[in-house]
């Protein structure tokens, strides 16, 4: 059998109608509790009350609502979810070897492996990762791992009631994605732009990319997304100059100790 | 915007900061004793044994912290080795996390065996192999051994805290190279502090406890240079200190903790309480600053 290709998302924000079937559909399939134990809660500013992708929230559709008046603006709908990034910050940082990148070149997170120490929290640039509080683990979308083993395609694209997320291999979704972008500038929309798609671009490309109609900061996006490491040389760079720093101070000390008792001539307590 | 403002905050918070405290103080004490170990003088004696004392029940307190922080405490061991292939170890050089863990328990087996040197040079060992570790252990030239590996590891201990909060993509924490070496001077002043209080008990000498607050001194204006510079290179996000942690970070920290530790010549003592509180403030401040920047509320202008 053939090695199997990379698959993914392409998920096109314009044609998205913000019913959360996905959100549902994610849960449906993952067992996912509806509520944060027990408590529901409205976020009391939006009617999007799920607010966040988290540990139980693995599909989650964002809603920005850009009024200029009460007659003038509009919704923009946009179903985010883990990226599945080429170079994953996520699994650059995990100190357990629970998080794996798969034959799908997808991100997973072994539930079983993990042990809730939240490294992969802090390194996601998109706030993706939570821990989910019944396993006490840190938990994300799979897209789907255990359908996608079976020929099925993740359950949040299959229940998009208008193709929104589109599922498939990476190449044909880019293809098709230019196609649509081109369709919208063509018509007048020349905010279009898709976010993640190039393979030469911020973590090597995200294997879930977007189509958006305004800046990617306006949907919680960062611009130009990195890996945690690139801080590393730097910073142990510095700790290891401080740590020099620091320890001739401590060894000039004694030595300065030594050389003031040695000064006085007379008698003194013998040096060793 | 910063990019980092984007992602979401770990909730490293109430056991993550004692441990970053202990674990500072732990290694800089360590540090300390060790350059007795090697360029002291008999008399020094007292200072070290209590640094050995001081990092070991540190080192030992941060792997408890560490573990009951977990979501799942009882998978600790997954980080030292491969949970689906035991006994294959665990270990990845470019993530901190990972290091850091092995650093922490060898640095603990280290300090203890250290410890138990000095216990045994104090004659307080009553089990038999407790007292046979110790007695190898009062050998001067492995006893100098040992605290040239635990002094390092000490010091990596100390400030590798600082660099895996920079190897995120956290607000403050990754935008700033400078809080490993900060957390390491921290770690170096709060060591000395805790020695100058702890050390007088064990028969510290005047001459040991004079070099102690000597190097205290300047470990405290090293860090308040890396603190300056630590700010500075926050300046296109100086917004994030308009809260009740930049309050913190100026008045507890530097004034509290270093300025008036450094003005206090007469009252040793008093300067190192002041020079504890202040480091275990450093940690609460800038790991509170950056734990209370929700993404999802950013991003979505809410």
């Amino acid at each position: 059998m053939a090695a199997p290709q990379a698959l993914g998302f392409f998920t096109d924000t314009t044609i998205c109608i913000g019913c959360k079937a996905c959100e549902v559909a994610c849960k449906n399939w993952n067992q996912l509790p509806a509520t944060n134990g027990g408590v529901t809660k409205m976020s009391g500013d939006s009617y999007d009350n799920t607010e966040r992708l988290d540990g139980i929230h693995w599909r989650h559709v964002k809603f920005i609502e850009q009024f200029d008046g009460p007659y003038n603006g509009r919704w923009l709908m946009m179903s985010d979810v883990c990226k599945h990034c080429v170079q994953a910050a996520c699994l650059e940082v995990c100190p357990t070897g629970a998080i794996i990148r798969t034959e799908y070149d997808t991100v997973v997170i072994q539930s079983d492996v993990c042990n809730g120490c939240r490294a992969c929290i802090a390194a996601c640039p998109f706030g993706v990762i939570e821990v989910n509080p019944a396993a006490g683990t840190a938990q994300k979308c799979t897209l789907c791992y255990d359908r996608m083993q079976v020929g099925l395609e993740p359950a949040c694209a299959k229940a998009c009631p208008t193709d929104s997320i589109q599922f498939g291999p990476i190449e044909e979704l880019r293809a098709r994605a230019q196609k649509r972008r081109a369709q919208l500038q063509a018509q007048g929309e020349t905010r279009a732009q898709l976010y993640g798609d190039d393979p030469n671009g911020p973590l090597g490309g995200l294997n879930s990319f977007y189509l958006l109609v305004d800046e990617p900061e306006v949907y919680g996006l960062p611009r130009n997304p990195q890996l945690p490491s690139k801080h590393l040389a730097t910073s142990g760079t510095l700790s290891a100059a401080s740590a020099v720093v620091l320890g001739l101070l401590a060894l000039v000390g004694l030595r300065k100790r030594r050389m003031d008792e040695q000064a006085p001539a007379g008698p003194g307590p013998a040096a060793n | 915007m910063s990019d980092t403002f984007f992602s979401a905050a770990p909730d490293w918070t109430w056991f993550i900061i004692p441990y970053f405290f202990v674990g500072g103080l732990a290694g800089g004490a360590y540090f300390l004793a060790a350059a007795l170990e090697w360029f002291g003088r008999p008399e020094d004696r007292p200072v070290i044994r209590t640094g050995y004392y001081v990092a070991a029940a540190g080192a030992i307190a941060s792997g408890l912290l560490l573990t009951i922080d977990l979501g799942r405490p009882l998978r600790f061991w997954h980080m030292l080795f491969q949970s689906e292939n035991f006994p294959g170890l665990m270990f990845k050089a470019w993530s901190p996390i990972s290091f850091g863990a092995w650093a922490i328990l060898l640095f603990g087996l280290l300090a203890t065996v250290s410890a138990l040197g000095a216990l045994a040079e104090e004659d307080r060992l009553h089990s038999a192999p407790l007292r046979a570790v110790g007695g190898v252990m009062r050998g001067r030239g492995l006893a100098k051994l040992v605290a040239a590996g635990g002094g390092l590891l000490g010091f990596f201990v100390a400030g590798y805290t600082g660099v895996l909060l920079t190897v995120t993509n956290r607000p403050i924490w990754a935008d700033s190279p400078w809080l490993g070496a900060l957390f390491l001077a921290s770690g170096a002043s709060t060591g000395a502090a805790a020695l100058i209080l702890l050390a007088p008990g064990r028969g510290a000498t005047e001459q040991s406890l004079r070099w102690l607050t000597s190097f205290d001194n300047k470990a405290l204006v090293v860090e308040l240079l890396l603190l300056v510079a630590f700010v500075a290179s926050l300046w296109s996000i100086r917004g994030v200190w308009l809260s009740f942690w930049g309050f913190l970070l100026l008045v507890g920290v530097v004034g509290f903790g270093i300025l008036a530790p450094l003005r206090m010549h007469g009252t040793p003592a008093r300067a190192a309480k002041l020079v504890l509180l202040g480091g275990f403030l450093l940690r609460v401040a800038t790991i509170m600053a950056s734990e209370g920047i929700e993404h999802y509320r950013v991003a979505g202008g809410m």
